[in-house]
């Protein structure tokens, strides 16, 4: 794992699926955004919902961008863990569109439910239609939609869908307590084939009794 | 600001100050030795606001001084050692921010070292000078701030042993800052830091000049003991990239190896001048005396535990800034720093900024350096709602979000 997709420009308004995530989050909670880019996220949180915000991010233009927006970041890597938090140190976690590059994800996740009481975690869905399509007519792995980057462009990432994460949540012991799904941009509200029509989901996990424990790097 | 408004400028010229205390009661030292009277030599730059509450402490490295800024004369070569980071516009904006720098007990700047006076003997203290920590040159420096009337600074900042200072205030005076910005430094003087130090003074020591420490007045100085002490810093501030980038194997003023034991290697040369020169502004005891201060330092003593050391620090805003190259102050020792810093809750800002310049980067990358500084210092004056000094409250030109 190294860049992190939302090592871009700001946004003028937050991305629709930041704002999702945003909208999950609780005022005045304290809040840990791993891979936090270039902070628009945590500005947003900081300005709106009066959180107590840090970030931690592994490139130097996302770190030097966070800085500059008055944000308190740490540079570090997401797979040497959350080894410098103590427990329960957080309200929320949350891993924005970061999932399918990380080696680990189970770890990961074990780690943001240590250091926080609720993980939101959001990541590009290859069971979308599109995709699906994608494959079936032009016998081509599909980006996704979110997430343009070629197949073979570093860093590499995992493909899975909607289907696939809430099956590995049940796998590893987490309960999901609120779920977002959007298509391109705009929030929907599926009450059927939600793995067929959301291009961007964001769940937001806490543990299953008892606390799981992360298993070692 | 200068007249045209440039964003960058000089402090101009700037004159040395001298405070003394412990004229009566002597100052007592972490080795329970004492020493008085006391002089603490600093400049400031910039102005003091109403409430003053915009001072920020710069604490220099092993050879530095209280000159960090602007020049003592208009034939000055050299401006003072961090001048390009102290200065209208600057990331230490002497606009904005009242700029303190004052010289370490034990140096030769102009604070109290072993080549003062001692007025018990009225020669220079040389080797009766008593040892001096990083922790003693903290509480000199807060004589000074107390002299000055602050009472919370709004950030010490420093690289290197600066940086040790930075850490020591944190630990121990939290109540006096409000940020620390501690760079290219440890919290632990490492078994390796303190192998070079010994091999500096060992030189200083076999150099039959120095006379064990008793050479201010017979004409001869342990020059060539300083110089070799010097030399070996210098190669711990490089990196071996940055020696292959400066120098390579190029020949000086050669078309060929000369077979003989001249200075031939442009790296030779180097270290060669730069030892040299070192002798001409550095006192060989005040080498001593102060590379011996940064072996002490340890701040997980006495527990053992380095996050220990902060628990009563957690309410300071802490900039972490360690070099990639630096194998002096390696990045583990600023990420060890930082896991203490979290561990007890801290609010931590840390960059390992990419650079080839080994130790050395913390004065060379200038423009990142001066990127973090600015916005970090920004967003701490908005925290703690520093207003302007009053000099600048009435031009306009630079109010901007940092200020209330």
């Amino acid at each position: 794992m190294s860049i992190n997709p939302r090592a871009v420009a700001p946004p003028a308004r937050l991305r629709p699926d930041l704002q999702a995530i945003a909208d999950l989050v609780p005022p005045q909670a304290r809040v840990l955004d791993l891979g936090c880019g270039d902070g628009a996220l945590l500005e947003s949180l900081l300005l709106q919902k009066k959180v107590r915000g840090r970030g931690i991010e592994l490139s130097e233009d996302g770190v030097l961008a966070c800085v500059r927006r008055g944000l308190s970041v740490r540079q570090g890597d997401l797979g040497e863990g959350l080894a410098d938090y103590p427990d329960d140190s957080f309200d929320i976690v949350i891993l924005a569109q970061t999932l399918p590059f990380l080696d680990d994800p189970a770890y990961i996740l074990g780690e943001m439910l240590r250091v926080g009481r609720q993980a939101i975690v959001s990541f590009p869905n290859w069971g979308s239609w599109r995709c699906r399509l994608d494959l079936l007519f032009t016998g081509r792995m599909p980006p996704a939609a979110d997430l343009p980057q070629a197949w073979y462009e570093a860093p590499r990432r995992q493909p899975f869908t909607i289907t696939d994460f809430a099956h590995f949540c049940v796998t590893i012991g987490l309960t999901i307590e609120q779920e977002l799904y959007l298509a391109g941009g705009t929030r929907i509200q599926p009450r059927t084939m939600k793995n067929l029509r959301a291009t961007t989901a964001v769940f937001s996990l806490s543990r299953t009794q008892p606390r799981i424990e992360a298993h070692p790097a | 600001m200068d007249a045209t408004g440039a964003p960058t400028g000089s402090v101009g010229l700037v004159k040395a100050q001298y405070f003394t205390f412990a004229r009566d009661m002597p100052f007592a030292l972490e080795s329970g030795a004492s020493l008085g009277p006391v002089t603490v030599a600093y400049e400031t730059y910039g102005a003091l606001n109403a409430d003053r509450s915009n001072a920020i402490l710069i604490c220099h490295a092993l050879s530095g001084g209280a000159h960090a800024a602007g020049f003592h004369s208009a034939q000055d070569e050299q401006p003072g050692w961090w001048d390009e980071c102290i200065g209208p516009g600057k990331a230490f904006d002497t606009n904005r921010y009242f700029v303190i720098c004052s010289n370490v007990l034990g140096s030769c700047y102009g604070s109290t070292g072993p080549s003062s006076i001692n007025p018990a003997t009225g020669s220079p203290y040389a080797l009766h000078f008593p040892v001096v920590t990083v922790g003693d040159m903290v509480r000199a420096q807060i004589k000074v701030i107390d002299h000055l009337g602050i009472d919370r600074l709004l950030c010490v900042a420093g690289g290197s042993m600066g940086g040790m200072q930075v850490l020591e205030w944190a630990a121990h005076y939290p109540a006096r800052l409000y940020a620390a910005i501690p760079v290219a430094t440890t919290a632990q003087h490492s078994p390796m830091l303190i192998a070079f130090s010994e091999v500096g003074r060992q030189a200083i020591y076999a150099d039959p000049s120095w006379q064990h420490g008793d050479y201010y007045t017979g004409g001869r100085r342990p020059d060539a003991g300083l110089a070799v002490a010097r030399m070996v810093g210098h190669i711990t501030y490089l990196s071996e990239e940055s020696m292959h980038q400066k120098f390579g194997r190029k020949l000086r003023n050669l078309e060929q190896y000369g077979y003989e034991f001249q200075t031939e290697f442009e790296i030779e040369s180097y270290l060669k001048y730069n030892g040299d020169k070192f002798t001409r502004r550095f006192d060989a005891n005040s080498y001593l005396y102060v590379t011996k201060a940064m072996d002490y330092f340890d701040l997980s003593q006495p527990t053992g535990s380095l996050a220990a050391a902060f628990v009563n620090s957690v309410d300071l805003k802490y900039l972490v800034i360690s070099f990639t190259s630096d194998w002096l102050y390696p990045s583990y020792h600023s990420k060890r720093l930082v896991t203490a810093l979290h561990a007890v809750g801290a609010d931590v800002t840390y960059l390992d900024l990419q650079s080839s310049w080994g130790h050395d980067a913390f004065l060379l990358e200038v423009e990142t350096m001066t990127n973090l500084l600015e916005s970090f210092l920004d967003r701490i004056a908005r925290e703690a709602q520093v207003a302007l000094p009053a000099s600048v409250e009435s031009t306009t030109t630079r109010l901007e979000s940092g200020f209330a």
